[in-house]
């Protein structure tokens, strides 16, 4: 559905009098075969949007070529346009007008007649859980209601390839899993291709089945989130034992799941692969040993854990 | 016939949002009813003073290309909103003409500024205005060409800055001499010669004294042509601005 081949973006910066030139995107491949849902992931500023614009020809590139759904995006830019659907991270409605309106009036933009533009965005508004909205001003909506109405009007056309640009950014927790389960519909129960860009790491890992890594416009990795993920050493698993004389043993059993285990006072840390399915058999063999615990922490690893192993430094350093 | 469907669109989608507002019709309507009502008796005592033989005949015209240019210089403004929300990339990536875009909005603004100039006109007949049908059609249509130009103008600096910060001074900066230059409340045949050689030199002044002069009546005149040449070089300049600043790809 999509093949870039050297996408360049280059923007002129001015400082004082000085220009200085930005490589936004550098010498960008990317691939997405159809049905496919990849998750671009990388940290603000890294080109993830830029690459999205271009691909959804809102940009032309400076340099490199790209195909989008069988047509190249500066040559067949209205074949483009007419085959994709495009969520941006900015909104798509006005916030004073009539949330029906706008998805009509989208549709209607792209050729449709007012009956199906109509048809189609109730259906949406019924799916996508809008039911009840369609004369609510979009400015009176929640965060979560807007974004379902964005990603409404993204798919009026039924498009069979869709790009979401941070889909989930300023959404509270439930409104964001809410979404999540919108998102996987895109592909699960309408079949299309989906190129979502985020910098959560976790929503990237849950919506995509391969995630491609982007930072200084350049992409650094490209593999499904279970590969990328067993690059890093592993979930943090972070015990707190009750009883400072049982730390020394409480290392130990974890040092026969965990590697790089250190101690901390009271706390007990290590690298587990795969937590989920160390854990229960873990606290069953702390508990034979009768040992404790205060607490227990498990953290996935996060972005910035994969951003150290394949670009070799954390996201802090910049 | 795509082209115009999509303006339409764009164009109904604008004056859905603007007839919402009742604040923007009450405020649209009553500009020029204020302008008539409170400045016109001032003018009143001294239209025998520059030769007008009638007051309203006189004021009437100006106050049209008034509206035309000021009402329209502030349409920019809508754009940068509608741009913050999303709504012009959202329409920029559908299939619709670029060009259609901005002729949508600009329809608004002219057909806002027609039933302004209609309730002007109407009103300074009541008043005691006279001119003939034929003028008024004429006068009315250079204000409307002329209200598209700056309409497009506006549209293009916004969608060039998207910044209200950088907006409003150009257009104040653009605003004082047009209207001290113009000689749209005064006529610029009351002051000093040099004054007059300078405004020569405004566009605006051109087009208000074509309007001028189909209201009373003198078609046949240099200034006449003066003034219809000027009102369609600004509206085919402002027009290509607008068109290539919507139709750029970085927009």
């Amino acid at each position: 559905m999509i093949h870039a081949r050297g996408l360049v973006q280059t923007f002129e910066t001015k400082q004082g009098r000085t220009k200085t030139e930005v490589r936004a995107v550098d010498d960008v491949d990317l691939d997405v075969a159809e049905g496919e849902v990849v998750g671009f992931l990388g940290p603000n500023g890294a080109g993830k949007t830029t690459t999205l614009r271009m691909l959804t020809t809102l940009l032309r590139p400076t340099a490199g070529t790209a195909t989008v759904a069988g047509y190249d995006v500066v040559r067949e830019a209205e074949q483009v346009r007419r085959s994709i659907g495009y969520v941006s991270q900015s909104g798509s409605t006005g916030g004073t007008a009539r949330a029906g309106d706008e998805v009509m009036d989208h549709g209607m933009l792209y050729g449709m007649s007012s009956e199906d533009a109509r048809r189609r965005g109730r259906e949406l508004f019924d799916q996508l859980e809008l039911d009840g909205l369609w004369d609510r001003q979009p400015k009176s909506m929640s965060g979560g209601q807007r974004r379902r109405l964005d990603i409404a009007m993204g798919l009026i056309h039924e498009p069979s390839l869709v790009f979401l640009d941070e889909p989930t950014t300023g959404l509270d927790p439930q409104a964001r899993a809410n979404l999540w389960t919108h998102i996987a519909d895109l592909r699960d129960r309408r079949g299309a291709t989906v190129l979502l860009t985020t910098h959560y790491l976790d929503e990237a890992d849950h919506l995509s089945d391969r995630i491609v890594v982007i930072d200084h416009g350049k992409i650094v990795a490209s593999d499904t989130p279970d590969n990328l993920k067993a690059q890093v050493s592993g979930d943090l698993v972070d015990l707190e034992v009750a009883d400072a004389a049982h730390v020394a043993t409480a290392a130990e059993r974890l040092g026969t799941v965990a590697s790089d285990v250190e101690v901390d006072v009271q706390h007990v840390r290590g690298r587990v692969q795969r937590a989920g399915v160390v854990i229960p058999g873990l606290l069953r063999d702390l508990d034979q040993a009768g040992i404790t615990l205060t607490s227990i922490e498990v953290r996935r690893p996060t972005l910035d854990d994969v951003f150290l192993t394949v670009t070799g430094r954390s996201l802090r350093d910049g | 016939m795509t082209f115009l469907r999509e303006s339409y669109i764009v164009f109904r989608r604008q004056m859905r949002m603007n007839l919402r507002n009742p604040a923007w019709v009450i405020i649209g309507m009553l500009q020029p009813v204020l302008y008539l009502f409170l400045f016109g008796p001032l003018l009143k005592p001294l239209a025998d003073q520059f030769g007008a033989d009638n007051a309203y005949t006189f004021f009437v015209p100006g106050l049209l290309v008034q509206l035309g240019i000021f009402g329209a210089f502030f349409a920019g403004f809508s754009l940068i909103a509608e741009w913050r929300d999303g709504v012009i990339e959202a329409e920029r990536v559908t299939p619709a003409s670029r060009t259609a875009l901005l002729v949508g909005r600009l329809m608004r603004d002219v057909s806002q500024l027609f039933v302004q100039a209609l309730i002007l006109v109407g009103l300074g007949y009541v008043l005691g205005m006279r001119a003939s049908w034929r003028g008024v059609v004429l006068g009315i249509s250079l204000t409307l060409l002329l209200g598209a130009a700056c309409a497009a103008a506006s549209n293009a600096l916004a969608l060039s800055t998207k910044s209200e910060d950088v907006m409003a001074p150009v257009i104040n900066m653009v605003m004082m001499p047009v209207l001290l230059l113009s000689g749209i409340l005064l006529p610029m045949t009351l002051g000093p010669t040099w004054l007059i050689r300078a405004s020569d030199f405004m566009p605006t002044r051109w087009v208000v004294d074509a309007v001028r002069g189909s209201f009373d009546g003198t078609f046949a005149s240099s200034a006449m042509l003066w003034g219809i040449a000027w009102t369609l070089v600004l509206f085919t300049g402002a027009l290509w601005w607008g068109t290539s600043t919507f139709r750029k790809e970085n927009a």
